[in-house]
Protein backbone atom coordinates (compact mmCIF):
# COMPACT_ATOMS: atom_id res chain seq x y z
CA UNK A 1 0.00 0.00 0.00
CA UNK A 2 1.30 3.30 -1.04
CA UNK A 3 -0.47 6.64 -0.96
CA UNK A 4 0.66 9.49 -3.19
CA UNK A 5 -0.61 13.06 -3.27
CA UNK A 6 0.32 15.12 -6.32
CA UNK A 7 -0.28 18.86 -6.18
CA UNK A 8 -3.60 18.54 -4.35
CA UNK A 9 -5.59 21.76 -4.37
CA UNK A 10 -8.81 22.56 -2.61
CA UNK A 11 -10.80 25.80 -2.61
CA UNK A 12 -13.92 26.72 -0.70
CA UNK A 13 -15.42 29.53 -2.76
CA UNK A 14 -12.54 31.91 -3.40
CA UNK A 15 -10.64 30.79 -0.33
CA UNK A 16 -7.77 28.44 -1.12
CA UNK A 17 -7.39 25.88 1.66
CA UNK A 18 -4.93 23.53 -0.03
CA UNK A 19 -2.56 25.22 -2.45
CA UNK A 20 -0.84 22.20 -3.93
CA UNK A 21 0.14 19.49 -1.49
CA UNK A 22 2.42 16.71 -2.68
CA UNK A 23 3.38 13.80 -0.51
CA UNK A 24 4.36 10.16 -0.71
CA UNK A 25 3.35 7.85 2.10
CA UNK A 26 5.07 4.50 2.20
CA UNK A 27 3.58 1.36 3.67
CA UNK A 28 3.77 1.26 7.51
CA UNK A 29 4.85 4.89 7.56
CA UNK A 30 3.39 7.27 10.13
CA UNK A 31 3.13 10.88 9.04
CA UNK A 32 2.12 13.71 11.32
CA UNK A 33 0.74 16.98 10.00
CA UNK A 34 1.28 19.91 12.31
CA UNK A 35 0.43 23.54 11.83
CA UNK A 36 -1.82 26.22 13.23
CA UNK A 37 -5.62 26.05 13.02
CA UNK A 38 -6.82 26.77 9.51
CA UNK A 39 -3.60 25.60 7.88
CA UNK A 40 -5.56 22.89 6.03
CA UNK A 41 -4.73 19.77 8.05
CA UNK A 42 -8.29 18.55 8.45
CA UNK A 43 -9.27 19.47 4.91
CA UNK A 44 -6.32 17.48 3.62
CA UNK A 45 -7.44 14.37 5.48
CA UNK A 46 -11.04 14.82 4.37
CA UNK A 47 -9.83 15.10 0.76
CA UNK A 48 -7.80 11.91 1.03
CA UNK A 49 -10.90 10.13 2.32
CA UNK A 50 -12.90 11.62 -0.59
CA UNK A 51 -15.26 13.35 1.82
CA UNK A 52 -14.28 16.53 -0.04
CA UNK A 53 -13.66 16.52 -3.80
CA UNK A 54 -10.34 18.11 -4.73
CA UNK A 55 -10.14 20.92 -7.29
CA UNK A 56 -6.81 20.02 -8.82
CA UNK A 57 -4.03 17.47 -8.49
CA UNK A 58 -4.26 13.71 -8.00
CA UNK A 59 -4.47 11.24 -5.15
CA UNK A 60 -3.08 7.79 -5.91
CA UNK A 61 -3.74 4.71 -3.83
CA UNK A 62 -1.56 1.77 -4.91
CA UNK A 63 -0.99 3.59 -8.18
CA UNK A 64 -4.69 4.05 -8.94
CA UNK A 65 -5.98 7.58 -9.22
CA UNK A 66 -8.78 7.71 -6.65
CA UNK A 67 -9.46 11.40 -7.19
CA UNK A 68 -10.99 10.97 -10.66
CA UNK A 69 -14.22 12.92 -10.59
CA UNK A 70 -17.21 10.61 -10.68
CA UNK A 71 -15.39 7.56 -9.35
CA UNK A 72 -17.52 5.55 -6.93
CA UNK A 73 -16.06 6.53 -3.56
CA UNK A 74 -17.47 3.81 -1.30
CA UNK A 75 -15.04 0.94 -2.06
CA UNK A 76 -12.12 3.36 -1.72
CA UNK A 77 -13.28 4.85 1.56
CA UNK A 78 -13.49 1.34 2.98
CA UNK A 79 -9.73 1.04 2.38
CA UNK A 80 -9.00 4.36 4.08
CA UNK A 81 -10.09 4.56 7.72
CA UNK A 82 -10.89 7.90 9.28
CA UNK A 83 -11.20 8.95 12.91
CA UNK A 84 -12.72 12.36 13.65
CA UNK A 85 -12.04 14.98 16.27
CA UNK A 86 -15.68 14.79 17.40
CA UNK A 87 -15.83 10.94 17.32
CA UNK A 88 -19.02 10.91 15.17
CA UNK A 89 -20.21 7.71 16.81
CA UNK A 90 -23.78 6.63 16.04
CA UNK A 91 -25.70 7.53 19.20
CA UNK A 92 -28.58 5.14 18.51
CA UNK A 93 -26.32 2.09 18.37
CA UNK A 94 -24.49 0.35 21.19
CA UNK A 95 -20.70 0.19 21.14
CA UNK A 96 -20.75 -3.28 19.58
CA UNK A 97 -23.26 -2.26 16.93
CA UNK A 98 -21.31 0.90 16.12
CA UNK A 99 -18.28 -1.26 15.42
CA UNK A 100 -20.21 -4.05 13.67
CA UNK A 101 -22.16 -1.82 11.27
CA UNK A 102 -19.32 -1.33 8.80
CA UNK A 103 -18.39 -5.02 8.52
CA UNK A 104 -22.05 -6.02 8.20
CA UNK A 105 -22.97 -3.54 5.49
CA UNK A 106 -19.70 -3.01 3.66
CA UNK A 107 -17.86 -6.33 4.04
CA UNK A 108 -21.18 -8.26 4.09
CA UNK A 109 -20.24 -10.20 7.20
CA UNK A 110 -23.30 -11.78 8.82
CA UNK A 111 -24.62 -10.03 11.89
CA UNK A 112 -23.59 -12.59 14.49
CA UNK A 113 -20.03 -12.91 13.27
CA UNK A 114 -19.72 -9.15 12.89
CA UNK A 115 -20.87 -8.56 16.45
CA UNK A 116 -18.56 -11.26 17.82
CA UNK A 117 -15.59 -9.74 16.03
CA UNK A 118 -16.64 -6.27 17.14
CA UNK A 119 -16.70 -7.49 20.72
CA UNK A 120 -13.16 -8.86 20.38
CA UNK A 121 -11.92 -5.67 18.78
CA UNK A 122 -13.50 -3.52 21.46
CA UNK A 123 -11.98 -5.74 24.12
CA UNK A 124 -8.56 -5.34 22.55
CA UNK A 125 -8.93 -1.58 22.97
CA UNK A 126 -9.69 -2.11 26.66
CA UNK A 127 -13.45 -1.58 26.50
CA UNK A 128 -14.72 -5.13 27.06
CA UNK A 129 -16.98 -4.02 29.90
CA UNK A 130 -18.50 -1.16 27.92
CA UNK A 131 -19.35 -3.18 24.80
CA UNK A 132 -23.09 -2.93 25.35
CA UNK A 133 -23.15 0.68 26.49
CA UNK A 134 -24.29 3.52 24.26
CA UNK A 135 -21.86 6.24 23.14
CA UNK A 136 -23.42 8.93 25.34
CA UNK A 137 -22.72 6.78 28.38
CA UNK A 138 -18.97 6.75 27.73
CA UNK A 139 -16.21 9.21 28.51
CA UNK A 140 -14.63 11.11 25.63
CA UNK A 141 -11.56 8.88 25.68
CA UNK A 142 -13.69 5.75 25.58
CA UNK A 143 -15.79 7.17 22.74
CA UNK A 144 -12.70 7.94 20.72
CA UNK A 145 -11.37 4.43 21.26
CA UNK A 146 -14.70 3.05 20.03
CA UNK A 147 -14.42 5.31 16.99
CA UNK A 148 -10.97 3.88 16.27
CA UNK A 149 -12.34 0.36 16.67
CA UNK A 150 -15.22 1.19 14.32
CA UNK A 151 -12.78 2.42 11.73
CA UNK A 152 -10.46 -0.59 12.13
CA UNK A 153 -13.37 -3.00 11.80
CA UNK A 154 -13.59 -2.55 8.02
CA UNK A 155 -9.89 -3.45 7.76
CA UNK A 156 -8.53 -0.25 6.23
CA UNK A 157 -5.06 -0.14 4.71
CA UNK A 158 -4.35 3.37 5.94
CA UNK A 159 -5.77 5.36 8.85
CA UNK A 160 -6.41 9.09 8.87
CA UNK A 161 -6.56 10.51 12.38
CA UNK A 162 -7.99 14.02 12.43
CA UNK A 163 -7.00 15.73 15.70
CA UNK A 164 -8.41 12.79 17.56
CA UNK A 165 -7.41 14.08 21.00
CA UNK A 166 -8.45 17.71 20.58
CA UNK A 167 -11.91 17.24 22.07
CA UNK A 168 -10.62 15.28 25.07
CA UNK A 169 -9.88 16.27 28.64
CA UNK A 170 -6.11 16.18 29.20
CA UNK A 171 -6.25 13.13 31.46
CA UNK A 172 -8.11 11.15 28.77
CA UNK A 173 -5.63 11.87 25.99
CA UNK A 174 -3.21 9.17 27.13
CA UNK A 175 -5.56 6.23 26.69
CA UNK A 176 -6.27 7.24 23.09
CA UNK A 177 -2.61 7.80 22.26
CA UNK A 178 -1.82 4.35 23.67
CA UNK A 179 -4.13 2.89 21.06
CA UNK A 180 -2.33 4.81 18.30
CA UNK A 181 1.04 3.50 19.56
CA UNK A 182 -0.40 0.00 19.42
CA UNK A 183 -1.54 0.59 15.83
CA UNK A 184 1.92 1.74 14.88
CA UNK A 185 3.56 -1.29 16.42
CA UNK A 186 1.18 -3.44 14.36
CA UNK A 187 2.46 -1.73 11.25
CA UNK A 188 -0.56 0.41 10.37
CA UNK A 189 0.06 3.19 7.87
CA UNK A 190 -1.23 6.40 9.38
CA UNK A 191 -1.58 10.09 8.67
CA UNK A 192 -2.26 12.23 11.71
CA UNK A 193 -3.34 15.82 11.97
CA UNK A 194 -2.43 16.76 15.50
CA UNK A 195 -1.77 19.46 18.05
CA UNK A 196 0.03 16.99 20.32
CA UNK A 197 3.60 17.91 19.36
CA UNK A 198 5.21 15.63 21.89
CA UNK A 199 3.22 12.74 20.57
CA UNK A 200 3.93 13.60 16.93
CA UNK A 201 7.59 13.70 17.82
CA UNK A 202 7.41 10.31 19.50
CA UNK A 203 5.31 8.38 17.01
CA UNK A 204 5.80 9.92 13.57
CA UNK A 205 8.38 8.75 11.07
CA UNK A 206 8.00 12.05 9.34
CA UNK A 207 6.50 15.37 10.37
CA UNK A 208 5.06 17.83 7.84
CA UNK A 209 4.54 21.45 8.76
CA UNK A 210 1.50 22.75 6.90
CA UNK A 211 1.24 26.47 6.38
CA UNK A 212 -1.37 28.28 4.29
CA UNK A 213 -2.27 25.12 2.41
CA UNK A 214 1.29 24.04 1.59
CA UNK A 215 3.80 21.69 3.14
CA UNK A 216 6.34 24.32 4.07
CA UNK A 217 8.78 21.94 5.64
CA UNK A 218 9.02 18.25 6.34
CA UNK A 219 11.51 15.92 7.87
CA UNK A 220 12.27 13.47 10.63
CA UNK A 221 10.67 14.60 13.90
CA UNK A 222 13.99 15.27 15.64
CA UNK A 223 15.19 17.45 12.78
CA UNK A 224 11.93 19.38 12.38
CA UNK A 225 11.34 19.97 16.07
CA UNK A 226 14.91 20.78 17.08
CA UNK A 227 16.34 22.56 14.04
CA UNK A 228 13.57 23.76 11.73
CA UNK A 229 14.85 25.53 8.64
CA UNK A 230 11.91 27.77 7.82
CA UNK A 231 11.28 30.90 9.90
CA UNK A 232 7.53 30.14 9.84
CA UNK A 233 8.13 26.71 11.33
CA UNK A 234 10.38 28.25 13.97
CA UNK A 235 7.67 30.78 14.84
CA UNK A 236 5.03 28.09 15.07
CA UNK A 237 7.17 25.86 17.26
CA UNK A 238 8.10 28.81 19.44
CA UNK A 239 4.40 29.51 20.04
CA UNK A 240 3.83 25.85 20.87
CA UNK A 241 6.75 25.89 23.30
CA UNK A 242 5.53 29.12 24.86
CA UNK A 243 2.13 27.61 25.51
CA UNK A 244 3.85 24.64 27.18
CA UNK A 245 2.76 21.99 24.67
CA UNK A 246 6.14 20.62 23.65
CA UNK B 1 -48.35 27.83 56.40
CA UNK B 2 -45.57 30.37 56.79
CA UNK B 3 -43.78 28.26 54.17
CA UNK B 4 -46.06 29.85 51.60
CA UNK B 5 -44.89 33.32 52.45
CA UNK B 6 -42.17 34.38 50.07
CA UNK B 7 -39.24 36.07 51.69
CA UNK B 8 -35.71 35.75 52.96
CA UNK B 9 -36.27 32.19 54.16
CA UNK B 10 -36.58 31.07 50.51
CA UNK B 11 -32.92 31.63 50.00
CA UNK B 12 -30.83 28.48 50.31
CA UNK B 13 -28.11 30.28 52.17
CA UNK B 14 -30.41 31.20 55.00
CA UNK B 15 -32.52 28.08 55.16
CA UNK B 16 -30.38 26.42 57.78
CA UNK B 17 -30.77 29.32 60.16
CA UNK B 18 -34.56 29.32 59.93
CA UNK B 19 -35.67 25.74 59.32
CA UNK B 20 -39.38 25.06 59.82
CA UNK B 21 -39.89 23.24 63.10
CA UNK B 22 -40.93 19.92 61.54
CA UNK B 23 -37.80 19.74 59.35
CA UNK B 24 -35.09 20.45 61.84
CA UNK B 25 -32.02 18.47 60.96
CA UNK B 26 -32.00 15.11 62.68
CA UNK B 27 -29.26 14.55 65.27
CA UNK B 28 -27.32 12.18 63.04
CA UNK B 29 -27.43 14.82 60.29
CA UNK B 30 -29.06 12.72 57.58
CA UNK B 31 -30.33 15.64 55.50
CA UNK B 32 -27.97 18.21 54.10
CA UNK B 33 -28.84 21.85 54.06
CA UNK B 34 -29.56 21.57 50.36
CA UNK B 35 -31.89 18.57 50.76
CA UNK B 36 -33.79 20.41 53.47
CA UNK B 37 -34.15 23.39 51.21
CA UNK B 38 -35.31 21.28 48.29
CA UNK B 39 -37.80 19.42 50.42
CA UNK B 40 -39.21 22.66 51.67
CA UNK B 41 -39.43 24.02 48.12
CA UNK B 42 -41.17 20.86 46.98
CA UNK B 43 -43.75 20.99 49.73
CA UNK B 44 -44.34 24.62 49.04
CA UNK B 45 -44.92 23.99 45.32
CA UNK B 46 -47.35 21.17 46.07
CA UNK B 47 -49.26 23.36 48.52
CA UNK B 48 -49.54 26.19 46.03
CA UNK B 49 -50.56 23.91 43.17
CA UNK B 50 -53.19 22.15 45.31
CA UNK B 51 -54.64 25.41 46.60
CA UNK B 52 -54.94 27.02 43.20
CA UNK B 53 -56.48 23.90 41.70
CA UNK B 54 -59.08 23.71 44.44
CA UNK B 55 -59.90 27.39 44.06
CA UNK B 56 -60.39 27.10 40.31
CA UNK B 57 -62.49 23.95 40.50
CA UNK B 58 -64.60 25.39 43.31
CA UNK B 59 -65.16 28.54 41.31
CA UNK B 60 -66.29 26.51 38.30
CA UNK B 61 -68.59 24.28 40.35
CA UNK B 62 -70.11 27.18 42.23
CA UNK B 63 -70.19 29.88 39.58
CA UNK B 64 -71.14 28.06 36.37
CA UNK B 65 -74.50 26.77 37.73
CA UNK B 66 -75.27 30.36 38.75
CA UNK B 67 -75.24 31.49 35.10
CA UNK B 68 -78.74 32.21 33.74
CA UNK B 69 -78.57 29.58 30.97
CA UNK B 70 -77.09 26.76 33.04
CA UNK B 71 -80.34 24.93 33.55
CA UNK B 72 -80.97 24.70 29.80
CA UNK B 73 -77.39 23.79 28.99
CA UNK B 74 -77.37 21.02 31.55
CA UNK B 75 -80.58 19.61 30.17
CA UNK B 76 -79.48 19.65 26.54
CA UNK B 77 -75.79 18.67 26.94
CA UNK B 78 -75.64 16.53 30.08
CA UNK B 79 -78.82 14.51 30.02
CA UNK B 80 -78.13 11.25 31.84
CA UNK B 81 -80.93 9.28 30.17
CA UNK B 82 -79.96 10.32 26.68
CA UNK B 83 -76.35 9.59 27.50
CA UNK B 84 -77.17 6.10 28.72
CA UNK B 85 -79.25 5.35 25.67
CA UNK B 86 -76.90 6.70 23.00
CA UNK B 87 -73.50 5.84 24.42
CA UNK B 88 -73.48 2.18 23.29
CA UNK B 89 -74.48 3.28 19.78
CA UNK B 90 -71.68 5.81 19.75
CA UNK B 91 -69.18 3.18 20.85
CA UNK B 92 -70.38 0.90 18.11
CA UNK B 93 -69.96 3.66 15.52
CA UNK B 94 -66.53 4.49 16.92
CA UNK B 95 -65.30 1.08 15.75
CA UNK B 96 -65.60 2.50 12.22
CA UNK B 97 -63.31 5.39 13.20
CA UNK B 98 -60.83 2.94 14.64
CA UNK B 99 -60.91 0.86 11.47
CA UNK B 100 -60.32 3.84 9.22
CA UNK B 101 -57.54 5.04 11.53
CA UNK B 102 -56.00 1.59 11.65
CA UNK B 103 -55.67 1.13 7.93
CA UNK B 104 -54.73 4.73 7.20
CA UNK B 105 -51.90 5.00 9.73
CA UNK B 106 -49.44 2.46 8.29
CA UNK B 107 -50.04 3.71 4.76
CA UNK B 108 -49.48 7.32 5.89
CA UNK B 109 -46.25 6.43 7.67
CA UNK B 110 -44.82 4.53 4.72
CA UNK B 111 -46.01 6.99 2.10
CA UNK B 112 -44.93 9.99 4.19
CA UNK B 113 -41.49 8.48 4.65
CA UNK B 114 -41.25 7.86 0.91
CA UNK B 115 -42.13 11.50 0.17
CA UNK B 116 -39.63 12.72 2.77
CA UNK B 117 -36.83 10.61 1.27
CA UNK B 118 -37.77 11.82 -2.23
CA UNK B 119 -37.30 15.38 -1.08
CA UNK B 120 -33.76 14.52 0.03
CA UNK B 121 -32.78 12.77 -3.19
CA UNK B 122 -29.72 14.37 -4.75
CA UNK B 123 -29.32 12.22 -7.86
CA UNK B 124 -30.05 14.33 -10.97
CA UNK B 125 -31.89 11.48 -12.68
CA UNK B 126 -34.34 11.41 -9.81
CA UNK B 127 -35.00 15.15 -9.88
CA UNK B 128 -38.60 14.65 -11.09
CA UNK B 129 -39.19 12.63 -7.91
CA UNK B 130 -37.95 15.56 -5.83
CA UNK B 131 -40.13 17.97 -7.72
CA UNK B 132 -43.11 15.69 -7.27
CA UNK B 133 -42.49 15.40 -3.53
CA UNK B 134 -42.21 19.16 -3.10
CA UNK B 135 -45.38 19.81 -5.09
CA UNK B 136 -47.19 17.05 -3.22
CA UNK B 137 -46.46 18.47 0.23
CA UNK B 138 -47.18 22.01 -0.91
CA UNK B 139 -50.59 21.06 -2.28
CA UNK B 140 -51.85 18.76 0.44
CA UNK B 141 -50.56 20.85 3.31
CA UNK B 142 -52.09 23.92 1.75
CA UNK B 143 -55.61 22.57 1.31
CA UNK B 144 -57.81 22.08 4.39
CA UNK B 145 -58.27 18.38 5.13
CA UNK B 146 -62.02 18.80 4.96
CA UNK B 147 -61.81 20.11 1.40
CA UNK B 148 -59.55 17.26 0.33
CA UNK B 149 -62.12 14.84 1.70
CA UNK B 150 -65.02 16.53 -0.05
CA UNK B 151 -63.21 16.86 -3.37
CA UNK B 152 -61.90 13.31 -3.46
CA UNK B 153 -64.86 11.74 -1.70
CA UNK B 154 -67.40 13.18 -4.10
CA UNK B 155 -65.17 13.74 -7.11
CA UNK B 156 -63.51 10.38 -7.71
CA UNK B 157 -66.62 8.17 -7.38
CA UNK B 158 -68.24 10.63 -9.79
CA UNK B 159 -65.98 9.22 -12.49
CA UNK B 160 -68.54 6.47 -12.77
CA UNK B 161 -66.91 3.90 -10.54
CA UNK B 162 -69.08 0.99 -9.49
CA UNK B 163 -69.29 -0.90 -6.24
CA UNK B 164 -67.13 -1.53 -4.32
CA UNK B 165 -64.83 1.06 -5.86
CA UNK B 166 -67.13 3.95 -5.17
CA UNK B 167 -67.19 3.35 -1.44
CA UNK B 168 -66.96 6.52 0.65
CA UNK B 169 -64.83 4.57 3.12
CA UNK B 170 -62.29 3.97 0.42
CA UNK B 171 -62.14 7.52 -0.92
CA UNK B 172 -62.48 9.12 2.49
CA UNK B 173 -59.48 7.06 3.59
CA UNK B 174 -57.56 7.97 0.46
CA UNK B 175 -58.20 11.66 1.14
CA UNK B 176 -57.00 11.32 4.73
CA UNK B 177 -53.91 9.45 3.57
CA UNK B 178 -53.07 12.09 0.98
CA UNK B 179 -53.49 14.96 3.41
CA UNK B 180 -51.77 13.41 6.41
CA UNK B 181 -48.86 11.86 4.56
CA UNK B 182 -47.96 15.40 3.49
CA UNK B 183 -47.80 16.49 7.14
CA UNK B 184 -45.96 13.35 8.16
CA UNK B 185 -43.50 13.76 5.28
CA UNK B 186 -42.58 17.21 6.54
CA UNK B 187 -42.08 15.86 10.05
CA UNK B 188 -39.80 13.10 8.73
CA UNK B 189 -37.92 15.59 6.58
CA UNK B 190 -37.29 17.85 9.56
CA UNK B 191 -35.99 14.81 11.44
CA UNK B 192 -33.69 13.81 8.60
CA UNK B 193 -32.29 17.31 8.33
CA UNK B 194 -31.75 17.52 12.10
CA UNK B 195 -29.18 14.71 12.02
CA UNK B 196 -25.79 16.37 11.97
CA UNK B 197 -23.63 16.18 8.87
CA UNK B 198 -20.84 14.57 10.92
CA UNK B 199 -22.98 11.44 11.24
CA UNK B 200 -23.04 11.17 7.47
CA UNK B 201 -19.26 11.70 7.38
CA UNK B 202 -18.78 8.99 10.00
CA UNK B 203 -20.89 6.52 8.05
CA UNK B 204 -19.52 7.34 4.61
CA UNK B 205 -15.91 7.12 5.88
CA UNK B 206 -16.57 3.45 6.67
CA UNK B 207 -17.53 2.86 3.06
CA UNK B 208 -21.29 2.80 3.55
CA UNK B 209 -23.19 3.91 0.46
CA UNK B 210 -25.51 6.90 0.67
CA UNK B 211 -28.51 4.57 0.74
CA UNK B 212 -27.00 2.49 3.53
CA UNK B 213 -26.12 5.64 5.42
CA UNK B 214 -29.70 6.85 5.13
CA UNK B 215 -31.13 3.49 6.13
CA UNK B 216 -28.87 2.58 9.04
CA UNK B 217 -27.55 5.86 10.40
CA UNK B 218 -29.73 8.84 9.46
CA UNK B 219 -33.26 7.45 9.51
CA UNK B 220 -33.07 5.61 12.85
CA UNK B 221 -31.95 8.82 14.54
CA UNK B 222 -34.37 11.00 12.58
CA UNK B 223 -37.37 8.82 13.39
CA UNK B 224 -36.55 8.69 17.11
CA UNK B 225 -36.32 12.45 17.21
CA UNK B 226 -39.64 13.06 15.51
CA UNK B 227 -41.73 10.56 17.43
CA UNK B 228 -43.39 13.27 19.58
CA UNK B 229 -44.48 15.50 16.65
CA UNK B 230 -45.37 12.37 14.68
CA UNK B 231 -47.68 11.22 17.44
CA UNK B 232 -49.18 14.67 17.50
CA UNK B 233 -50.14 14.20 13.88
CA UNK B 234 -51.55 10.74 14.54
CA UNK B 235 -53.69 11.95 17.43
CA UNK B 236 -54.86 14.69 15.13
CA UNK B 237 -55.60 12.12 12.42
CA UNK B 238 -57.65 10.13 14.87
CA UNK B 239 -59.85 13.16 15.37
CA UNK B 240 -59.99 14.06 11.70
CA UNK B 241 -61.27 10.60 10.79
CA UNK B 242 -64.58 12.08 11.95
CA UNK B 243 -64.53 14.40 8.95
CA UNK B 244 -65.08 11.40 6.69
CA UNK B 245 -68.67 11.48 7.97
CA UNK B 246 -69.24 14.39 5.59
CA UNK B 247 -69.19 12.07 2.59
CA UNK B 248 -71.39 9.37 4.03
CA UNK B 249 -69.96 6.74 6.39
CA UNK B 250 -71.80 6.47 9.67
CA UNK B 251 -68.94 6.80 12.11
CA UNK B 252 -69.13 8.32 15.54
CA UNK B 253 -69.69 11.96 14.61
CA UNK B 254 -72.41 11.05 12.13
CA UNK B 255 -74.00 8.71 14.65
CA UNK B 256 -73.91 11.42 17.31
CA UNK B 257 -75.59 13.79 14.85
CA UNK B 258 -78.33 11.26 14.11
CA UNK B 259 -78.94 10.64 17.80
CA UNK B 260 -78.89 14.36 18.47
CA UNK B 261 -81.72 14.83 15.98
CA UNK B 262 -83.64 11.89 17.36
CA UNK B 263 -83.57 13.15 20.96
CA UNK B 264 -83.36 16.86 20.11
CA UNK B 265 -80.52 16.87 22.61
CA UNK B 266 -76.78 17.56 22.36
CA UNK B 267 -75.68 14.97 24.92
CA UNK B 268 -74.51 12.49 22.21
CA UNK B 269 -71.86 15.02 21.21
CA UNK B 270 -70.55 15.09 24.75
CA UNK B 271 -70.55 11.31 24.74
CA UNK B 272 -68.53 11.31 21.50
CA UNK B 273 -66.07 13.81 22.95
CA UNK B 274 -65.57 11.57 25.99
CA UNK B 275 -64.90 8.56 23.77
CA UNK B 276 -62.24 10.48 21.85
CA UNK B 277 -60.56 11.67 25.04
CA UNK B 278 -60.51 8.22 26.60
CA UNK B 279 -58.39 7.13 23.66
CA UNK B 280 -56.24 10.15 22.89
CA UNK B 281 -55.12 11.07 26.41
CA UNK B 282 -53.59 7.66 27.23
CA UNK B 283 -52.05 7.62 23.75
CA UNK B 284 -50.15 10.83 24.32
CA UNK B 285 -49.04 9.73 27.78
CA UNK B 286 -47.85 6.43 26.37
CA UNK B 287 -45.75 8.25 23.79
CA UNK B 288 -44.25 10.50 26.47
CA UNK B 289 -43.31 7.36 28.33
CA UNK B 290 -41.75 5.76 25.23
CA UNK B 291 -39.66 8.85 24.58
CA UNK B 292 -38.49 9.05 28.19
CA UNK B 293 -37.57 5.36 28.15
CA UNK B 294 -35.51 5.74 24.99
CA UNK B 295 -33.71 8.71 26.50
CA UNK B 296 -32.91 6.72 29.66
CA UNK B 297 -31.64 3.83 27.58
CA UNK B 298 -29.16 5.75 25.44
CA UNK B 299 -28.17 8.83 27.39
CA UNK B 300 -25.33 9.20 29.81
CA UNK B 301 -27.13 11.24 32.43
CA UNK B 302 -28.78 8.32 34.21
CA UNK B 303 -26.72 5.95 36.33
CA UNK B 304 -27.39 2.33 35.47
Amino acid sequence: MKLVLEGVQKRFGDRTVLAGVSLEVAEREVIAFVGSSGSGKSTLLRCVNLLEPIDDGRILLDGDDISVPGLAPDPIRRRIGMVFQSFNLFPHLSVVDNVALGPRKVLKVDKRTARERARELVARLGLADRADAFPDQLSGGQQQRVAIARSLAVEPEVMLLDEITSALDPELVGEVLDVVRELKSNGMTMILATHEMAFAREIADRVCFLHEGRILEQGAPEQLFTSPREPRTQQFLQRVIDSGRL
Amino acid sequence: MNDLVPGASDHPGTSASTPPSNERMSPDGELTRRQLFERRQRRRSIAIAATSTIVVIAALVILVPKTPGWYKVRRSFFDGDVFGETFPLLLEAFVKNLQIFAWCTPVILVWGMFIAICRNVRTPALFPLRLFAAAYTDIFRGVPVILTILLIGFGVPGLGLTRPYNSPYLWGSVALILAYSAYVAEVFRAGIESVHESQRAGARSLGLSSTQTMRHVILPQAVRRVIPPLMNDLVSLQKDVALVSLIGPIEILRRAGIEKSKFANFTPYVGAAIIFLVLTIPETRFVDWLVARERRRTSGTTVR
